[in-house]
């Protein structure tokens, strides 16, 4: 996602604007705070049902199709791992699995084996950033690093900053930050511009990802308000989930974090990315997602530098996808190396 | 492509479903049908067929027989023959019946969807997801009113043998709301498919007989329009239902009327589409979608006219062309489409003429960049945007994926726009406050209104629409009645005809009483006969006993003028109208001598007779006082989270031509049902016995009746019925007199479709409270409106 960042100047109103030359999407760099424009965002949420209920059946992918969408779900997996009982010997494990996510007689049976097929990155706490990057030195893959007080978020504001850097530092070029969800709860929009606004300084030269933790928020107007003031304050992702709350990502917040990410697009003329994380493990379930993806937002969207994917046991069974597509037979788990 | 190409792309790829099994139907019936007869398929008419042919390629799909006179004939004799038997069934036995149509349903549902997408043209999603399910849900929903029949509608017999002609667009969706009503409360079928799409209705009648549904209780004559008229005009059928155009539906009105065929009428619309300024913007983009691009638009009840609040009016469509962009058209069998294609090359050619008439006067197209399919009857989704109300695509029913779209101010402005049209089927209102939503939604002039939704559909709520979107609901509680007559009315006597009567020759002198003629009661006013003519009012013995205005069109002009103008009367609470209602009782019972005395003077009767009569009147104005707050809808369950609430509405404007006999008591039996449910009458009393009516008004005038929501025209029934019904902005009339007065009316409501409640000739006796008041008249005197509200926050 970050490489050879440089700046050019798009004129009076865009200020200095930061280009990734890999995928030449620019960055963020998010506008100041208006709540006119927060105030008035409304949500119907049994309209936002139906649209997502009727989805599948509008897009179907099937046969060659399908296999090619799985594998690029494939490089838009945050593989992630954010457990208590993480260990180096585990999270090392997780890298190798990212490097090499499917069998490399599977990818050739599918005419892609001269085709990086990698995760989008690994996804650790701090305390396995190095470790990571280190597994991962020379794969490309960035590891990303969950913070801010993940997953409650509510340890005290300068720990957070501190944490973010220490994690850049040790290596971590993409940071999950937890939004304070009192702050949507109670309506604090400054409040929660002014985090984000820290936490994207902090991060530097780090992409940031702001996690709103949807289950949480409850409403869907709430993920639209703090969709849009994490854009706002410049956020690089919006993703709606730790994996640790009640509910985590559901079509239906992504279809309200994506109309909001095009609204926010329209305004200012940035590309934020979407991660939705928790709860998708089938690869059918991702097929929806990615079609979602391209029908509100379009084909750019499903590049890992605007979509990834919070996910731990989605690879596996998109593996098994994969091998039933290549022969014909319903595969098995352990037919494909763990991760 | 292969993987990597399609890695490189993102794009979709074919994913296509198969027509083999539909195509082995068709192929094991040598692709030519007869029609369903009595349990059976006729003989192929080779000599007198038409081609059903697949719109996405133009290839022939089946030829199918052409009904003649002797088809129709043999099909409603064998209906007219089952019809007792399966009648005498009980509730629980044709609930049975209806159950395993709805299941062979299900256990079919593929096979159907896929000949229905073929010969339609429509996405194979719309038919697997939404057509073909609500089908089943129809045969379950009326296999449960089947089995409830006995219980709830034991006041009613079926009408009988039913002529049911259904349009093109969902032909086997309207094959099950026609069907499952219709046989489930007990009357037998002869069913006309639309020429264009024919073949699921003649699956559905093969699978139904294996289901075993007996004989001669679904007839299927397939045809063109001539079959249909056959069908009209069949002497031995008791009731037309018809969906179609509304252009149909009034010659269907004109050919059945004073035939005593019962009519129901489902027609054309150009639905409004309320975007307010604080509606949630994407889900309306999104709700545009349904509504227009859905059956490539060729919805009845399709949201097809756009009315954005102007603030945000650019926003709104900038969005809705950035929608239109991702829309994919292409081969109904392919599952990643949003729209197929245009059922025929006639269809397609009466969409571009009439879009290409629209830009040039002065709209603004859109049509996006997207893939269109090579061949085949294929439009593009197209938003016409700035366009003027005086534009033919602004007012006419297009058929087609095409919206357009206009502005508005505010929310009194979006209501009137909305409503300043012909039809009357159905509206969407998307705002994200509840006031807005529904004080909308009430004032709509429709018979279906979605809040935040469109095109929502379920058999447990009625749909059908107002104005001349047509009458007659269908689904719910309500689409029963359409099916079914009351047992009180089913034998009433002949009228006998009135004799003309001549004056008697004046005999000796007596001393006259201070004279006193009757005027017309026009706007809470006692008016002059325009024309300033009177007619002569005789006793029995031919003794004229006083004189009444002689009423003609321009009194019927002004009557309406003023009962137009009384809408007020429609928005005051229910107890207030019921407090009127009341109140004219009261002061009708302490005028009772004088009244009897009046009705003996006109009549003759008997002292006794004439004081029956008037405690009678006095009695049903209680009644419908008493019904005032009382006859209060339902609310339906349809499958959301929400409510879908049946609003009994006034019908608006209504003309009542008061029987010739109870001169009293036949009026008020017209006017209070009317009155109590918020209708503005004009009542023509009783043309041999008027003296009652106009002895009325005086009664109005002591009971705070405001002016204008009853005005009573004395004169020539027929004369004054000619002209209510042939007026273009009365909503509905009631005779009650002759054959020949319930004629005319039927015939002349073709206008602007009004709603006819006539006698045909047969007499009701007015003083039997079973067949002469109660929710027999209410539900005459309104029309549900069905108001969808999902919620959820």
């Amino acid at each position: 996602m970050v490489s050879s960042a440089k700046t050019v100047d798009q004129g009076p109103n865009r200020g200095l604007v930061e280009v990734t030359s890999a995928h030449e999407v620019a960055r963020n760099p998010g506008m100041p705070l208006d709540l006119s424009v927060v105030q008035a965002l409304r949500v119907n949420k049994s309209a936002a049902e139906r649209r997502v209920a009727a989805l599948p059946g509008r897009r179907s992918i099937k046969a060659d199709a399908q296999a090619a969408w799985l594998l690029n779900a494939v490089t838009c997996i945050d593989l992630t791992t954010l457990n208590g009982d993480d260990t180096e010997g585990r999270v090392k494990r997780l890298c190798a699995k990212a490097v090499t996510p499917v069998r490399p007689d599977l990818l050739a049976a599918l005419g892609m084996a001269d085709r990086r097929i990698t995760t989008g990155a690994v996804c650790v706490y701090h305390r396995f950033v190095a470790c990571a990057a280190e597994a991962l030195e020379g794969s490309g893959i960035p590891v990303a690093a969950v913070s801010t007080g993940f997953p409650a978020g509510l340890t005290p504001h300068e720990l957070k900053l501190k944490e973010i850097e220490t994690s850049v530092a040790a290596g971590a070029s993409e940071i999950d930050i937890v939004i304070t969800r009192e702050h949507v709860l109670t309506g604090n929009w400054q409040a929660l511009y002014d985090e984000m606004r820290d936490f994207r300084e902090a991060c530097g030269d780090a992409h940031v990802k702001a996690i709103l933790a949807t289950g949480d928020l409850k409403t869907l107007r709430n993920v639209a308000r703090a969709s849009m003031v994490c854009m706002m304050a410049g956020a690089d992702f919006i993703k709606t989930s730790t994996g640790k709350e009640a509910q985590n990502a559901t079509l239906l917040v992504t279809l309200i974090m994506l109309r909001m990410i095009r609204h926010y697009q329209t305004m200012t003329g940035f590309k934020v990315g979407y991660k939705p994380a928790g709860g998708i493990s089938k690869a059918k379930d991702i097929l929806t997602y990615q079609a979602l993806m391209k029908e509100e937002l379009g084909r750019d969207w499903l590049r890992p530098n605007l979509f990834r994917i919070g996910a731990s046991s989605l690879l596996a069974d998109i593996e098994r996808q994969l091998e039933h597509h290549v022969d014909g037979a319903y595969s098995a788990v352990k037919r494909h190396p763990i991760g | 492509m292969n993987v990597a190409s399609y890695f490189d792309t993102m794009s979709y790829g074919p994913s296509s479903e198969s027509d083999a099994q539909a195509r082995q139907w068709l192929a094991g019936n040598k692709h030519q049908f007869g029609h369903f007869i009595d349990g059976g398929f006729t003989k192929h008419a080779a000599k007198s067929c038409f081609e059903v042919n697949e719109p996405a390629t133009g290839k022939l799909l089946a030829k199918v027989s052409l009904g003649k006179k002797a088809d129709v004939d043999a099909a409603v004799r064998a209906a007219r023959k089952a019809q007792a038997g399966w009648a005498a069934l009980s509730g629980h036995a044709r609930a049975r019946m209806l159950y395993a149509l709805a299941r062979m349903i299900q256990r079919n549902a593929r096979l159907i969807a896929v000949l229905e997408a073929l010969d339609n043209g429509k996405p194979i999603r719309e038919t697997r997801d939404i057509d073909i399910p609500l089908a089943a849900r129809h045969f379950y929903h009326y296999a449960g009113w089947a089995q409830l029949s006995e219980s709830q509608f034991q006041d009613h017999a079926p009408v009988g043998v039913v002529g049911q002609i259904i349009p093109w667009n969902f032909p086997f969706l309207m094959l099950a709301w026609k069907i499952a009503p219709a046989l489930a409360l007990g009357n037998t079928v002869v069913l006309k498919p639309a020429e264009y799409t024919p073949l699921t209705a003649l699956l559905f009648a093969d699978l139904a007989k294996a289901a075993g549904l007996p004989d001669g209780v679904l007839n299927v004559v397939t045809g063109d329009g001539s079959t249909g008229a056959l069908l009209v005009e069949h002497k031995n059928l008791d009731k037309i239902a018809f969906t179609g155009s509304t252009a149909v539906g009034k010659e269907i009105r004109k050919a059945t009327a004073g035939s005593g065929k019962s009519l129901t009428l489902e027609l054309g619309g150009k639905s409004p589409f309320i975007v307010f300024d604080d509606a949630d913007l994407d889900a309306a983009v999104e709700g545009v979608v349904d509504a227009i691009w859905f059956n490539q638009g060729e919805v009845c009840c399709a949201g097809s006219r756009i009315l954005v609040q102007e603030g945000i009016a650019e926003d709104f469509h900038a969005r809705l062309r950035t929608r239109m962009s991702k829309l994919r058209v292409g081969a109904p069998l392919d599952k990643s489409i949003d729209m197929g294609a245009v059922v025929a090359p006639n269809q397609l050619k009466r969409i571009k003429g009439m879009v290409e008439a629209g830009v040039k006067a002065g709209a603004e197209i859109f049509q996006p960049e997207i893939e269109m399919p090579g061949s085949g009857c294929f439009y593009p989704p197209t938003l016409l945007s700035n366009v003027q109300p005086t534009a033919a695509v602004a007012t006419d029913e297009i058929f087609g994926p095409v919206v357009v779209s206009m502005t508005f101010r505010t929310p009194d402005e979006a209501v009137m726009l909305a409503n300043h049209t012909r039809y009357g089927l159905a509206g969407s209102i998307w705002s994200e406050s509840i006031n807005q939503a529904l004080d909308a939604a009430v004032q709509l002039e429709a018979g279906v209104v979605w809040i935040n939704a469109t095109n929502m559909l379920d058999a447990a709520v009625g749909f059908g629409g107002k104005k001349e979107s047509g009458f007659g609901r269908e689904g719910g509680r309500e689409g029963c009645y359409d099916y079914l007559k009351p047992l009180v009315w089913s034998k009433l006597p002949e009228r006998a005809a009135a004799a003309a009567k001549a004056p008697a020759a004046a005999g000796g002198y007596e001393v006259r009483a201070v004279d006193r003629t009757a005027k017309l009661f026009i706007g809470g006013k006692q008016a002059r006969p325009d024309g300033n003519y009177s007619r002569e009012i005789l006793s029995p013995k031919g003794k004229v006993i006083g004189e009444v205005g002689e009423g003609n069109r321009k009194d019927i002009r002004n009557a309406v003028e003023a009962a137009r103008g009384a809408k007020t009367w429609s928005t005051r609470t229910a107890h207030n109208r019921a407090q009127i209602l009341f109140y004219l009782g009261e002061n009708l019972s302490v005028r009772e001598r004088e009244f009897a005395a009046r009705l003996r003077e006109m009549t003759g009767a008997s002292a006794a007779k004439a004081q029956a009569e008037v405690e009678a009147s006095i009695s049903r104005l209680f009644t419908y006082a008493s019904w005032a707050d009382k006859f209060d809808g339902h609310m339906h369950l349809p499958p959301i989270r929400g409510a879908a609430l049946a609003v009994p509405e006034a019908l608006g404007v209504v003309g009542a031509v008061a029987p010739p006999e109870a001169p009293l008591l036949g009026m008020i039996s017209l006017v209070a049902p009317l009155l109590a449910t918020g209708n503005r009458v004009i009542a023509v009393p009783s043309e041999p016995h008027p003296l009652s009516g106009t002895d009325f008004y005086s009664v109005l005038e002591t009971s705070d009746v405001p002016g204008g929501v009853l005005n009573i025209v004395t004169g020539d029934s027929l004369a004054l019925a000619k002209v209510l019904s042939a007026h273009n902005d009365v909503d509905a009339i009631w005779a009650f007199g002759s054959p020949e007065l319930s004629k005319k009316v039927e015939e002349n409501s073709v206008g602007n479709l009004k709603r006819t409640f006539v006698d045909y000739g047969r007499r009701i006796d007015w003083h039997d409270a079973a067949a002469g008041e109660g929710e027999l008249f209410l539900r005459r005197a309104t029309e549900l409106k069905n108001i969808w509200i999902p919620y959820g926050e």
